[in-house]
């Protein structure tokens, strides 16, 4: 009580003046950090908007994500045909569905020079389909290839390196297909000889559905995102159609027994890119968002993703993995300097994922169905 | 006579009317008109074409596909009743009034837990190296595929509809007039021709709604049929995503759909008939 009466009498009016328009002023000098975030919804496949992906960002930028997850192109452009526009912010797509998102008037048209892509590979930086002539819709910021999963203690690399190797006795009832009928269907063209696999002729489309059907007997069972985990994780299934990497990657860095391998036939190659959504109130912020996950800082985040791996376009990019987790860069197969994924590409051993060319999508659609049911 | 329509009686009938055409009429007419409208480049189009109605019915696969879930629900059904049936005459005849609300308040803790969640463990007793092979192979049996196969299906159905076909098997044997089972006792008939001569037609009702709760679970169940069953083989509602899923073909995932509703109108229709059929007869005489 003494003390409190000796420091009271101790405070001069003018101290006291000071220290009172201090704390009142506070607030306002704080005011960026008590401002409510701003929010941004970003369309995405699962995992691009948790927190290991847009902490950094959000803190940054005063932004919250609210994230709208689909499963498939098909599933994206029905959450967007559904909704009014500028509900999405930023809009993450695998290139074959770039084409549909512009031509739909989904999204806004990019300026180029926003973006690094004098840090791209070179392969990455006019990719097709995210350009209408040289207008840009779509940046990409992450690729990986699909091939065939499989058990490694049930199948060596050497076996499980060719296409052929579903149709093994001892994997009966063990195969099975993530159930999309692009990448399955797209495998098995490459296995039919069809070097670029969605641009085929009636005849070839014929050896392909006759291959594909041959392969039924084999099958255990035809698994969405959530069941390919689960059935390759718990050894149900053993190999495994119309995956690669983003699945099995995950996997393995959790300790599961598989892997994925581009099988003498080739691979097939997986992108994602994003977007701004058209109409969007937030398009700057969208772009910073674009600029920072493609740049090299956000594209060694973006490969090492936890919700699944991929690589990335950005070489800088690589230099920041390579630098920050040589483990991963080296189990994506994604070394500067040495032979690395990119030389794949190059080779020819790689061929992009995309909408059949000869056929009508439905095509490829309905006999899926009818090979699922057969 | 007919009464005239109150005010009073209007405004507790009207929110069930609003109800049912907000979230089942309107929704209805919607799906009905969607099933002909045309799909161009991934953009559906208001229209009047019965092409979705022609394709979708013109395809094997739809029938294949339909064969399978009616066999799957109907059996589902069948076994649903058959199992529920002695848990649920034991509970009814057999317990005390204290053990009986314990055994109905069993019944009801499975649904606390989500049917995805519930689906999912199965998995973990399932699979190859699963809980199940794990036992059986420690007598030198198995392993066993049972997880990816119909029977697994089969058991996510059960998972589904059983506590539910227990309830209302229940509810509607402990109504029973006990007077008619002892009459029966009395008239010299053995305990099992009472079960078949006396408790099941009395409470038919009840076991006929019960085993067409079922195949309505089961009939448009996407949950066991994906996760215990592998999508194989392919039930209509596997065949609604498929649909979907590709060239956002909506219309002709109506058709599947209002298929699967005719197919339970008619299905519910008959059952009621059905269990009603013998109690119109007993009122005539």
């Amino acid at each position: 009580m003494t003390k409190n009466h000796a420091l009271a009498q101790g405070l001069r009016r003018r101290s006291f003046l000071t220290a009172g328009a201090a704390l009142l002023a506070t607030p306002m000098l704080s005011r960026r950090a008590f401002a409510a975030p701003v929010e941004m919804t970003m369309l995405a496949w699962y995992g691009h908007a948790e927190p290991d992906m847009v902490a950094e960002f959000e803190a940054e930028n005063n932004v919250k994500f609210v994230p709208k997850y689909y499963t498939g192109g098909d599933n994206m452009l029905g959450l967007i045909s559904q909704s009014p526009a500028g509900t999405f912010d930023v809009i993450l797509s695998d290139a074959e569905y770039v084409q549909q998102l512009n031509a739909a008037g989904y999204i806004e048209a990019l300026d180029p020079a926003d973006y690094a892509f004098d840090e791209f590979f070179p392969e990455f930086q006019k990719f097709p389909g995210h350009w209408d002539g040289d207008t840009l819709y779509s940046v990409i910021t992450r690729f990986g290839f699909l091939g065939v999963a499989y058990n490694t203690d049930a199948l060596t690399e050497a076996e499980a390196s060719t296409y052929n190797v579903f149709w093994d006795p001892k994997l009966t009832g063990k195969v099975g297909h993530f159930d999309w009928h692009l990448p399955n269907l797209g495998q098995m063209s490459l296995l039919t000889g069809n070097k670029i696999p969605y641009d085929i002729d009636a005849a070839a489309w014929d050896a392909v559905k006759a291959k594909t059907l041959s392969l039924r007997p084999q099958v255990g069972g035809f698994f969405d995102y959530g069941g390919t985990f689960s059935s390759l994780n718990d050894g149900q299934m053993l190999a495994f159609a119309g995956i690669g990497d983003w699945i099995t990657g995950t996997l393995e860095k959790n300790g599961a027994k598989v892997r994925s391998v581009i099988p003498e036939e080739g691979g097939l190659q997986w992108t994602e890119s994003f977007s701004i959504g058209k109409g969007s109130s937030k398009a700057d912020l969208a772009k910073k968002w674009i600029q920072y996950v493609t740049s090299a800082k956000g594209q060694a985040k973006s490969a090492n993703m936890a919700a699944y791996p991929a690589m990335v376009p950005n070489q800088k990019g690589w230099e920041v993995l390579n630098a920050e987790n040589p483990t991963e860069a080296k189990r994506q197969n994604m070394v500067l300097g040495q032979t690395n994924a990119m030389d794949m590409i190059r080779s020819g051993r790689i061929q992009y994922r995309q909408l059949p060319i000869q056929q009508d999508l439905e095509t490829w659609n309905d006999f899926w169905s009818e090979y699922k049911g057969a | 006579m007919r009464r005239p329509i109150s005010i009073y009686g209007l405004t507790f009938s009207m929110p069930l009317l609003i109800w049912q055409l907000l979230f089942f009429v309107f929704p209805l007419g919607f799906l009905v008109a969607l099933s002909f409208w045309t799909v161009k480049n991934f953009a559906m189009r208001p229209d009047f074409d019965p092409v979705n109605w022609v394709t979708i019915y013109s395809r094997p696969v739809f029938w294949q596909a339909y064969g399978t879930t009616f066999a799957l629900a109907a059996a589902a059904a069948v076994l649903a009743s058959v199992l529920a049936f002695p848990a649920a005459y034991a509970i009814a005849f057999k317990l005390s009034d204290r053990a009986r609300r314990w055994a109905v308040f069993l019944m009801v803790i499975p649904f606390f837990t989500s049917y995805l969640v519930r689906v999912y463990s199965w998995q973990i007793f399932l699979s190859d190296a699963g809980i199940v092979n794990v036992l059986l192979g420690k007598i030198g049996l198995g392993p066993f595929p049972m997880l990816n196969t119909v029977g697994a299906t089969m058991v996510g159905y059960l998972t589904l509809s059983l506590p539910l076909v227990i309830l209302l098997q229940l509810f509607s044997l402990v109504f029973i007039d006990r007077t008619l089972i002892e009459a029966a006792h009395n008239l010299r008939c053995g305990r099992l021709r009472t079960v078949f001569e006396v408790v099941i037609p009395s409470a038919r009702v009840g076991l006929v709604i019960a085993a067409l709760f079922c195949f309505i679970l089961t009939f448009g169940d996407f949950v066991s049929p994906v996760y215990l069953g592998g999508g194989d083989p392919t039930t209509l509602s596997i065949l609604i995503t498929d649909t979907t899923k590709s060239g956002q073909q909506w219309p002709r995932a109506a058709v599947i759909a209002l298929t699967m509703i005719g197919t339970l109108l008619i299905v519910a229709f008959a059952a009621v008939r059905f269990a009603y059929a013998g109690q119109a007869k007993g009122g005539k005489k």
